[in-house]
Protein backbone atom coordinates (compact mmCIF):
# COMPACT_ATOMS: atom_id res chain seq x y z
CA UNK A 1 0.00 0.00 0.00
CA UNK A 2 2.73 2.43 0.94
CA UNK A 3 4.13 2.12 -2.60
CA UNK A 4 0.88 3.39 -4.06
CA UNK A 5 0.66 5.99 -1.28
CA UNK A 6 3.69 7.86 -2.60
CA UNK A 7 3.40 7.09 -6.30
CA UNK A 8 -0.17 8.38 -6.59
CA UNK A 9 -1.06 12.00 -7.22
CA UNK A 10 -2.14 12.67 -3.63
CA UNK A 11 0.97 10.99 -2.23
CA UNK A 12 3.23 13.12 -4.40
CA UNK A 13 1.46 16.29 -3.26
CA UNK A 14 1.75 15.14 0.37
CA UNK A 15 5.51 14.64 -0.06
CA UNK A 16 5.74 18.06 -1.72
CA UNK A 17 3.87 19.64 1.20
CA UNK A 18 6.03 17.90 3.82
CA UNK A 19 9.25 19.11 2.19
CA UNK A 20 7.71 22.60 1.89
CA UNK A 21 6.92 22.75 5.61
CA UNK A 22 10.45 21.55 6.41
CA UNK A 23 11.89 24.36 4.25
CA UNK A 24 9.53 26.90 5.84
CA UNK A 25 10.86 25.95 9.28
CA UNK A 26 14.46 26.11 8.02
CA UNK A 27 13.84 29.55 6.54
CA UNK A 28 12.57 30.84 9.89
CA UNK A 29 15.72 29.57 11.61
CA UNK A 30 17.94 31.06 8.86
CA UNK A 31 16.16 34.40 9.17
CA UNK A 32 16.40 34.47 12.97
CA UNK A 33 20.17 33.99 12.91
CA UNK A 34 20.69 36.47 10.07
CA UNK A 35 18.56 39.07 11.82
CA UNK A 36 20.87 39.05 14.84
CA UNK A 37 23.49 40.62 12.53
CA UNK A 38 21.38 43.77 12.63
CA UNK A 39 21.04 43.70 16.40
CA UNK A 40 24.39 42.51 17.73
CA UNK A 41 27.69 41.68 16.05
CA UNK A 42 28.67 39.49 18.97
CA UNK A 43 25.47 37.38 18.99
CA UNK A 44 25.62 36.92 15.21
CA UNK A 45 29.23 35.73 15.41
CA UNK A 46 28.43 33.37 18.27
CA UNK A 47 25.45 31.80 16.49
CA UNK A 48 27.25 31.58 13.14
CA UNK A 49 30.28 29.99 14.76
CA UNK A 50 28.01 27.42 16.39
CA UNK A 51 26.17 26.66 13.13
CA UNK A 52 29.42 26.54 11.17
CA UNK A 53 31.34 24.26 13.49
CA UNK A 54 28.82 22.07 15.33
CA UNK A 55 29.22 18.54 13.90
CA UNK A 56 25.49 17.71 14.22
CA UNK A 57 24.57 20.86 12.25
CA UNK A 58 27.33 20.34 9.69
CA UNK A 59 27.15 16.61 9.09
CA UNK A 60 23.57 15.67 10.01
CA UNK A 61 21.30 18.70 9.60
CA UNK A 62 23.06 20.14 6.55
CA UNK A 63 22.76 16.96 4.45
CA UNK A 64 19.08 16.63 5.51
CA UNK A 65 18.55 20.23 4.40
CA UNK A 66 20.28 19.54 1.06
CA UNK A 67 18.07 16.52 0.55
CA UNK A 68 14.94 18.53 1.44
CA UNK A 69 15.84 21.30 -1.00
CA UNK A 70 16.69 18.88 -3.83
CA UNK A 71 13.58 16.81 -3.16
CA UNK A 72 11.28 19.86 -3.25
CA UNK A 73 12.71 21.02 -6.58
CA UNK A 74 12.82 17.60 -8.26
CA UNK A 75 9.28 16.74 -7.12
CA UNK A 76 8.16 20.18 -8.28
CA UNK A 77 9.53 19.48 -11.76
CA UNK A 78 7.98 15.99 -11.84
CA UNK A 79 4.58 17.40 -10.89
CA UNK A 80 4.90 20.23 -13.41
CA UNK A 81 5.71 17.82 -16.27
CA UNK A 82 2.83 15.51 -15.34
CA UNK A 83 0.47 18.46 -15.09
CA UNK A 84 1.50 19.89 -18.44
CA UNK A 85 0.99 16.47 -20.06
CA UNK A 86 -2.55 16.37 -18.72
CA UNK A 87 -3.59 19.02 -21.23
CA UNK A 88 -2.03 18.39 -24.62
CA UNK A 89 -3.90 21.16 -26.48
CA UNK A 90 -3.98 24.53 -24.75
CA UNK A 91 -6.96 26.86 -24.81
CA UNK A 92 -6.93 29.56 -27.50
CA UNK A 93 -8.26 31.91 -24.81
CA UNK A 94 -7.85 31.24 -21.10
CA UNK A 95 -8.85 33.69 -18.38
CA UNK A 96 -7.00 32.28 -15.38
CA UNK A 97 -7.21 35.57 -13.48
CA UNK A 98 -11.01 35.13 -13.29
CA UNK A 99 -10.77 32.22 -10.88
CA UNK A 100 -7.32 31.99 -9.29
CA UNK A 101 -4.39 34.05 -8.05
CA UNK A 102 -1.30 34.74 -10.16
CA UNK A 103 0.84 33.22 -7.40
CA UNK A 104 -1.04 29.93 -7.43
CA UNK A 105 -0.80 29.57 -11.21
CA UNK A 106 2.89 30.44 -11.42
CA UNK A 107 4.53 28.43 -8.63
CA UNK A 108 6.89 26.87 -11.19
CA UNK A 109 8.16 30.31 -12.29
CA UNK A 110 8.59 31.73 -8.78
CA UNK A 111 10.17 28.38 -7.86
CA UNK A 112 12.58 28.52 -10.80
CA UNK A 113 13.65 32.04 -9.82
CA UNK A 114 14.29 30.82 -6.28
CA UNK A 115 16.31 27.92 -7.75
CA UNK A 116 18.36 30.41 -9.73
CA UNK A 117 18.91 32.37 -6.53
CA UNK A 118 19.92 29.25 -4.61
CA UNK A 119 22.48 28.48 -7.31
CA UNK A 120 23.86 31.99 -6.90
CA UNK A 121 23.73 31.77 -3.10
CA UNK A 122 25.63 28.46 -3.17
CA UNK A 123 28.26 29.88 -5.51
CA UNK A 124 28.45 33.10 -3.57
CA UNK A 125 28.38 31.83 -0.01
CA UNK A 126 28.26 28.10 0.50
CA UNK A 127 31.13 27.01 -1.80
CA UNK A 128 33.59 29.63 -0.40
CA UNK A 129 32.52 28.58 3.12
CA UNK A 130 33.11 24.87 2.40
CA UNK A 131 36.40 25.78 0.73
CA UNK A 132 37.47 27.82 3.76
CA UNK A 133 36.64 25.08 6.24
CA UNK A 134 37.19 21.73 4.56
CA UNK A 135 39.52 22.24 1.57
CA UNK A 136 41.93 25.01 2.53
CA UNK A 137 41.42 23.96 6.18
CA UNK A 138 41.94 27.49 7.42
CA UNK A 139 41.90 27.87 11.21
CA UNK A 140 38.47 28.84 12.56
CA UNK A 141 38.11 32.48 13.53
CA UNK A 142 34.89 32.83 15.60
CA UNK A 143 34.74 36.55 14.84
CA UNK A 144 34.95 36.40 11.03
CA UNK A 145 31.22 35.95 10.25
CA UNK A 146 29.93 39.46 10.90
CA UNK A 147 32.71 41.06 8.81
CA UNK A 148 32.01 38.61 5.98
CA UNK A 149 28.30 39.52 5.91
CA UNK A 150 29.03 43.24 6.00
CA UNK A 151 31.54 42.81 3.18
CA UNK A 152 29.01 40.77 1.12
CA UNK A 153 26.26 43.36 1.29
CA UNK A 154 28.55 46.27 0.46
CA UNK A 155 28.04 45.26 -3.19
CA UNK A 156 24.90 46.91 -4.66
CA UNK A 157 24.59 44.26 -7.44
CA UNK A 158 24.41 41.47 -4.86
CA UNK A 159 21.88 43.40 -2.77
CA UNK A 160 19.63 43.85 -5.83
CA UNK A 161 19.78 40.13 -6.74
CA UNK A 162 19.02 39.17 -3.13
CA UNK A 163 16.11 41.62 -2.81
CA UNK A 164 14.56 40.55 -6.12
CA UNK A 165 14.85 36.90 -5.12
CA UNK A 166 13.05 37.56 -1.86
CA UNK A 167 10.17 39.14 -3.78
CA UNK A 168 9.80 35.85 -5.69
CA UNK A 169 10.12 33.95 -2.42
CA UNK A 170 7.25 36.04 -1.02
CA UNK A 171 5.09 35.26 -4.07
CA UNK A 172 5.93 31.55 -3.77
CA UNK A 173 5.10 31.45 -0.06
CA UNK A 174 1.91 33.48 -0.47
CA UNK A 175 0.33 30.46 -2.16
CA UNK A 176 2.63 27.70 -0.95
CA UNK A 177 2.19 28.07 2.81
CA UNK A 178 -1.56 27.47 2.97
CA UNK A 179 -1.44 25.12 -0.01
CA UNK A 180 0.85 22.75 1.91
CA UNK A 181 -1.76 22.38 4.64
CA UNK A 182 -4.53 21.75 2.09
CA UNK A 183 -2.40 19.07 0.36
CA UNK A 184 -2.00 17.28 3.67
CA UNK A 185 -5.74 17.42 4.25
CA UNK A 186 -5.34 19.85 7.17
CA UNK A 187 -8.43 21.97 6.64
CA UNK A 188 -10.97 22.94 9.26
CA UNK A 189 -13.55 25.71 9.47
CA UNK A 190 -12.03 26.82 12.79
CA UNK A 191 -8.30 26.66 11.97
CA UNK A 192 -7.96 27.24 8.22
CA UNK A 193 -8.64 31.01 8.35
CA UNK A 194 -5.88 31.28 10.98
CA UNK A 195 -3.49 29.14 8.89
CA UNK A 196 -4.16 31.37 5.88
CA UNK A 197 -3.50 34.53 7.92
CA UNK A 198 -0.28 33.12 9.40
CA UNK A 199 0.75 32.05 5.89
CA UNK A 200 0.23 35.54 4.47
CA UNK A 201 2.05 37.12 7.42
CA UNK A 202 4.97 34.67 7.05
CA UNK A 203 5.10 35.20 3.25
CA UNK A 204 5.44 38.95 3.75
CA UNK A 205 7.42 39.30 7.00
CA UNK A 206 10.23 36.80 6.35
CA UNK A 207 11.16 38.04 2.83
CA UNK A 208 10.78 41.68 3.91
CA UNK A 209 12.99 40.88 6.91
CA UNK A 210 15.67 39.36 4.66
CA UNK A 211 15.46 42.42 2.37
CA UNK A 212 15.82 44.65 5.42
CA UNK A 213 18.99 42.82 6.54
CA UNK A 214 20.58 43.18 3.09
CA UNK A 215 19.64 46.85 2.72
CA UNK A 216 20.67 47.61 6.34
CA UNK A 217 24.21 46.33 5.79
CA UNK A 218 24.44 48.03 2.40
CA UNK A 219 23.38 51.40 3.79
CA UNK A 220 25.83 50.99 6.70
CA UNK A 221 28.63 50.33 4.24
CA UNK A 222 28.12 53.64 2.42
CA UNK B 1 -39.69 41.23 -24.14
CA UNK B 2 -36.60 43.27 -23.66
CA UNK B 3 -36.30 46.73 -25.12
CA UNK B 4 -32.56 46.16 -25.64
CA UNK B 5 -31.44 45.85 -29.23
CA UNK B 6 -30.11 42.59 -30.64
CA UNK B 7 -26.40 41.81 -30.37
CA UNK B 8 -24.04 41.41 -33.31
CA UNK B 9 -21.26 39.04 -32.36
CA UNK B 10 -18.14 37.43 -33.79
CA UNK B 11 -17.80 33.81 -32.69
CA UNK B 12 -14.52 31.91 -32.76
CA UNK B 13 -15.54 28.28 -32.48
CA UNK B 14 -13.42 25.12 -32.28
CA UNK B 15 -14.29 22.84 -35.21
CA UNK B 16 -13.03 19.28 -35.32
CA UNK B 17 -14.51 16.59 -37.59
CA UNK B 18 -13.77 13.64 -35.31
CA UNK B 19 -11.37 12.33 -32.69
CA UNK B 20 -8.75 11.44 -35.33
CA UNK B 21 -8.43 14.68 -37.28
CA UNK B 22 -6.91 17.89 -36.01
CA UNK B 23 -9.26 20.76 -35.34
CA UNK B 24 -8.99 24.53 -35.63
CA UNK B 25 -10.79 27.73 -34.63
CA UNK B 26 -13.33 28.96 -37.20
CA UNK B 27 -14.86 32.44 -37.24
CA UNK B 28 -18.61 33.03 -37.61
CA UNK B 29 -20.82 36.11 -37.43
CA UNK B 30 -24.23 36.12 -35.79
CA UNK B 31 -26.51 39.13 -35.75
CA UNK B 32 -29.54 40.42 -33.91
CA UNK B 33 -29.17 38.00 -31.00
CA UNK B 34 -31.63 38.78 -28.21
CA UNK B 35 -29.87 39.62 -24.92
CA UNK B 36 -32.58 37.51 -23.26
CA UNK B 37 -31.64 34.34 -25.11
CA UNK B 38 -29.50 31.75 -23.43
CA UNK B 39 -26.04 30.93 -24.74
CA UNK B 40 -27.28 27.58 -26.06
CA UNK B 41 -30.15 29.33 -27.88
CA UNK B 42 -27.54 31.55 -29.52
CA UNK B 43 -25.70 28.39 -30.57
CA UNK B 44 -28.98 27.03 -31.98
CA UNK B 45 -29.37 30.21 -34.05
CA UNK B 46 -25.79 29.82 -35.31
CA UNK B 47 -26.51 26.21 -36.28
CA UNK B 48 -29.73 27.14 -38.13
CA UNK B 49 -27.70 29.74 -39.99
CA UNK B 50 -25.01 27.14 -40.84
CA UNK B 51 -27.61 24.60 -42.02
CA UNK B 52 -29.27 27.27 -44.19
CA UNK B 53 -25.88 27.96 -45.73
CA UNK B 54 -25.46 24.21 -46.33
CA UNK B 55 -22.64 23.97 -43.80
CA UNK B 56 -22.11 21.43 -41.01
CA UNK B 57 -23.70 22.65 -37.75
CA UNK B 58 -21.53 22.90 -34.61
CA UNK B 59 -21.84 19.79 -32.45
CA UNK B 60 -22.26 20.54 -28.74
CA UNK B 61 -23.62 18.65 -25.73
CA UNK B 62 -26.90 19.73 -24.16
CA UNK B 63 -29.86 18.07 -22.52
CA UNK B 64 -31.98 19.51 -19.70
CA UNK B 65 -31.19 23.17 -20.37
CA UNK B 66 -32.01 24.01 -16.77
CA UNK B 67 -28.66 23.55 -15.06
CA UNK B 68 -29.03 20.09 -13.57
CA UNK B 69 -27.80 17.54 -16.11
CA UNK B 70 -24.22 18.75 -16.53
CA UNK B 71 -24.20 18.09 -20.29
CA UNK B 72 -23.38 21.52 -21.70
CA UNK B 73 -19.65 21.90 -21.58
CA UNK B 74 -18.28 24.92 -23.39
CA UNK B 75 -15.19 26.92 -22.47
CA UNK B 76 -16.39 30.44 -23.22
CA UNK B 77 -14.01 33.41 -23.30
CA UNK B 78 -11.47 31.55 -21.22
CA UNK B 79 -13.82 30.21 -18.53
CA UNK B 80 -15.79 27.00 -18.09
CA UNK B 81 -19.46 27.81 -18.75
CA UNK B 82 -18.39 31.39 -19.51
CA UNK B 83 -18.56 34.37 -17.17
CA UNK B 84 -20.94 34.19 -14.22
CA UNK B 85 -20.79 32.08 -11.09
CA UNK B 86 -22.56 28.83 -10.17
CA UNK B 87 -24.18 28.46 -13.58
CA UNK B 88 -23.94 26.04 -16.47
CA UNK B 89 -23.76 27.20 -20.10
CA UNK B 90 -27.53 26.79 -20.54
CA UNK B 91 -28.02 29.24 -17.65
CA UNK B 92 -25.69 31.80 -19.20
CA UNK B 93 -27.54 34.62 -20.95
CA UNK B 94 -26.45 36.75 -23.86
CA UNK B 95 -26.96 39.91 -21.77
CA UNK B 96 -23.56 39.08 -20.25
CA UNK B 97 -21.95 40.04 -23.58
CA UNK B 98 -21.55 43.38 -25.33
CA UNK B 99 -22.61 44.24 -28.86
CA UNK B 100 -19.68 43.74 -31.25
CA UNK B 101 -17.83 41.41 -28.85
CA UNK B 102 -15.72 38.46 -30.03
CA UNK B 103 -16.52 35.28 -28.12
CA UNK B 104 -14.16 32.30 -27.99
CA UNK B 105 -15.97 28.95 -27.72
CA UNK B 106 -13.83 25.87 -27.08
CA UNK B 107 -14.33 22.32 -25.82
CA UNK B 108 -13.10 21.18 -22.36
CA UNK B 109 -9.37 20.67 -22.80
CA UNK B 110 -7.89 17.64 -21.00
CA UNK B 111 -6.00 14.56 -22.08
CA UNK B 112 -8.59 12.53 -20.15
CA UNK B 113 -11.46 14.23 -22.05
CA UNK B 114 -10.67 13.64 -25.75
CA UNK B 115 -12.71 15.63 -28.27
CA UNK B 116 -15.28 13.52 -30.10
CA UNK B 117 -16.46 16.27 -32.43
CA UNK B 118 -16.35 20.10 -32.33
CA UNK B 119 -17.33 21.03 -28.74
CA UNK B 120 -18.31 17.52 -27.63
CA UNK B 121 -15.81 15.70 -25.41
CA UNK B 122 -15.75 12.16 -24.07
CA UNK B 123 -16.27 12.39 -20.32
CA UNK B 124 -16.50 8.64 -19.74
CA UNK B 125 -13.30 8.89 -17.63
CA UNK B 126 -15.63 10.16 -14.88
CA UNK B 127 -17.83 7.07 -15.31
CA UNK B 128 -14.81 4.81 -14.92
CA UNK B 129 -13.77 6.66 -11.74
CA UNK B 130 -17.30 6.11 -10.40
CA UNK B 131 -17.19 2.44 -11.37
CA UNK B 132 -13.98 2.08 -9.38
CA UNK B 133 -15.65 2.97 -6.07
CA UNK B 134 -18.39 5.58 -6.32
CA UNK B 135 -21.06 3.34 -4.80
CA UNK B 136 -22.09 1.55 -1.62
CA UNK B 137 -22.67 -2.19 -1.51
CA UNK B 138 -26.19 -2.62 -0.13
CA UNK B 139 -27.61 -5.92 1.00
CA UNK B 140 -30.77 -6.44 -1.06
CA UNK B 141 -31.76 -9.75 0.52
CA UNK B 142 -34.97 -8.31 1.91
CA UNK B 143 -33.51 -7.51 5.34
CA UNK B 144 -32.26 -4.07 4.35
CA UNK B 145 -32.32 -1.63 7.25
CA UNK B 146 -34.37 1.52 6.76
CA UNK B 147 -31.81 4.28 6.11
CA UNK B 148 -33.85 6.69 8.23
CA UNK B 149 -33.38 4.42 11.25
CA UNK B 150 -29.69 5.39 11.44
CA UNK B 151 -29.14 8.73 13.22
CA UNK B 152 -26.84 11.03 11.24
CA UNK B 153 -25.24 14.24 12.48
CA UNK B 154 -26.94 17.19 10.77
CA UNK B 155 -23.62 18.79 9.80
CA UNK B 156 -22.39 15.59 8.17
CA UNK B 157 -25.70 15.12 6.37
CA UNK B 158 -25.52 18.70 5.07
CA UNK B 159 -21.93 18.29 3.90
CA UNK B 160 -22.72 14.98 2.19
CA UNK B 161 -25.69 16.58 0.48
CA UNK B 162 -23.62 19.58 -0.65
CA UNK B 163 -21.05 17.20 -2.13
CA UNK B 164 -23.82 15.19 -3.79
CA UNK B 165 -24.99 18.23 -5.75
CA UNK B 166 -22.01 17.66 -8.11
CA UNK B 167 -23.47 17.07 -11.57
CA UNK B 168 -20.25 15.65 -13.03
CA UNK B 169 -20.05 18.29 -15.75
CA UNK B 170 -16.24 18.43 -15.76
CA UNK B 171 -15.93 22.22 -15.37
CA UNK B 172 -13.40 21.56 -12.58
CA UNK B 173 -11.15 19.62 -14.95
CA UNK B 174 -11.60 22.20 -17.71
CA UNK B 175 -10.77 25.14 -15.40
CA UNK B 176 -7.83 23.56 -13.59
CA UNK B 177 -4.48 24.57 -15.06
CA UNK B 178 -3.42 20.93 -14.53
CA UNK B 179 -6.68 19.37 -15.82
CA UNK B 180 -7.03 17.77 -12.39
CA UNK B 181 -10.24 15.93 -11.47
CA UNK B 182 -9.73 16.27 -7.71
CA UNK B 183 -12.86 18.35 -7.09
CA UNK B 184 -15.13 15.85 -8.87
CA UNK B 185 -13.55 12.76 -7.30
CA UNK B 186 -13.43 14.34 -3.84
CA UNK B 187 -17.11 15.32 -4.04
CA UNK B 188 -18.01 11.73 -4.86
CA UNK B 189 -15.72 10.34 -2.14
CA UNK B 190 -17.16 12.81 0.40
CA UNK B 191 -20.83 12.30 -0.32
CA UNK B 192 -20.45 8.60 0.46
CA UNK B 193 -17.81 8.53 3.18
CA UNK B 194 -19.56 11.15 5.35
CA UNK B 195 -22.56 8.87 5.79
CA UNK B 196 -22.69 5.65 7.85
CA UNK B 197 -23.63 3.47 4.87
CA UNK B 198 -20.59 4.68 2.97
CA UNK B 199 -18.08 4.46 5.82
CA UNK B 200 -17.87 0.66 5.58
CA UNK B 201 -16.03 0.76 2.24
CA UNK B 202 -14.39 4.18 2.73
CA UNK B 203 -10.79 2.91 2.64
CA UNK B 204 -11.08 0.82 -0.53
CA UNK B 205 -13.22 3.47 -2.18
CA UNK B 206 -10.76 6.33 -1.86
CA UNK B 207 -7.84 4.15 -2.93
CA UNK B 208 -9.62 2.74 -5.97
CA UNK B 209 -11.13 6.02 -7.13
CA UNK B 210 -7.82 7.92 -6.81
CA UNK B 211 -5.99 5.10 -8.62
CA UNK B 212 -8.50 5.22 -11.48
CA UNK B 213 -8.32 9.04 -11.54
CA UNK B 214 -4.53 8.83 -11.96
CA UNK B 215 -4.79 6.14 -14.64
CA UNK B 216 -7.16 8.29 -16.68
CA UNK B 217 -4.42 10.92 -17.03
CA UNK B 218 -5.85 13.78 -14.97
CA UNK B 219 -3.25 16.15 -13.48
CA UNK B 220 -2.33 16.83 -9.85
CA UNK B 221 -4.03 19.40 -7.66
CA UNK B 222 -2.11 22.69 -7.20
CA UNK B 223 -4.76 24.14 -4.85
CA UNK B 224 -5.32 27.17 -7.10
CA UNK B 225 -9.03 27.03 -6.28
CA UNK B 226 -10.09 27.66 -9.91
CA UNK B 227 -12.33 24.54 -9.85
CA UNK B 228 -14.30 25.76 -6.84
CA UNK B 229 -14.88 29.18 -8.44
CA UNK B 230 -16.01 27.75 -11.79
CA UNK B 231 -18.08 24.85 -10.38
CA UNK B 232 -21.76 25.39 -11.29
CA UNK B 233 -22.75 23.79 -7.98
CA UNK B 234 -20.22 25.56 -5.76
CA UNK B 235 -18.55 22.33 -4.58
CA UNK B 236 -16.02 23.32 -1.88
CA UNK B 237 -12.27 22.67 -1.78
CA UNK B 238 -13.02 21.27 1.67
CA UNK B 239 -13.91 18.04 -0.15
CA UNK B 240 -10.42 17.82 -1.66
CA UNK B 241 -8.85 18.20 1.79
CA UNK B 242 -11.19 15.48 3.09
CA UNK B 243 -10.21 13.15 0.25
CA UNK B 244 -6.50 13.85 0.87
CA UNK B 245 -7.03 12.99 4.55
CA UNK B 246 -8.92 9.81 3.77
CA UNK B 247 -6.39 8.72 1.17
CA UNK B 248 -3.38 9.31 3.42
CA UNK B 249 -5.16 7.62 6.34
CA UNK B 250 -6.05 4.63 4.16
CA UNK B 251 -2.40 4.27 3.15
CA UNK B 252 -1.11 3.90 6.69
CA UNK B 253 -3.93 1.97 8.35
Amino acid sequence: MSKQLFSGSIGRKFAMALSALFLIIFLLQHFTINFTSVLSEETFNELSHFMGTNPIIQFVMQPILMFGVAFHFIMGFILEIKNRNSRAIKYAKNNGAANSSWMSRNMIWSGLFILFFLGFHFYDFWIPEMNYKYIEMKPEDPNRYYDEVVHMFASPGRVIVYCLSFVFLALHLMHGFQSAFQSMGARHDKYTPAIQKIGRAYAILIPVGFIFIAVFHYVNSL
Amino acid sequence: MSATEGLNLTLKVWRQKNDKEQGKMETYQVSDISPDSSFLEMMDILNEQLIAEDNEPVAFDHDCREGICGSCSMYINGEAHGPGREITTCQLHMREFKDGETIFIEPWRAKAFPVIKDLVVDRSAFDRVMNAGGFISVNTSGNTQDANAIPIDKHDADKAFDAATCIGCGACVASCKNASAMLFVSAKVSQLSLLPQGKVEAKERVQNMVKQMDEEGFGNCSNTGACEVECPKGISLENIARMNREYLKSGIS
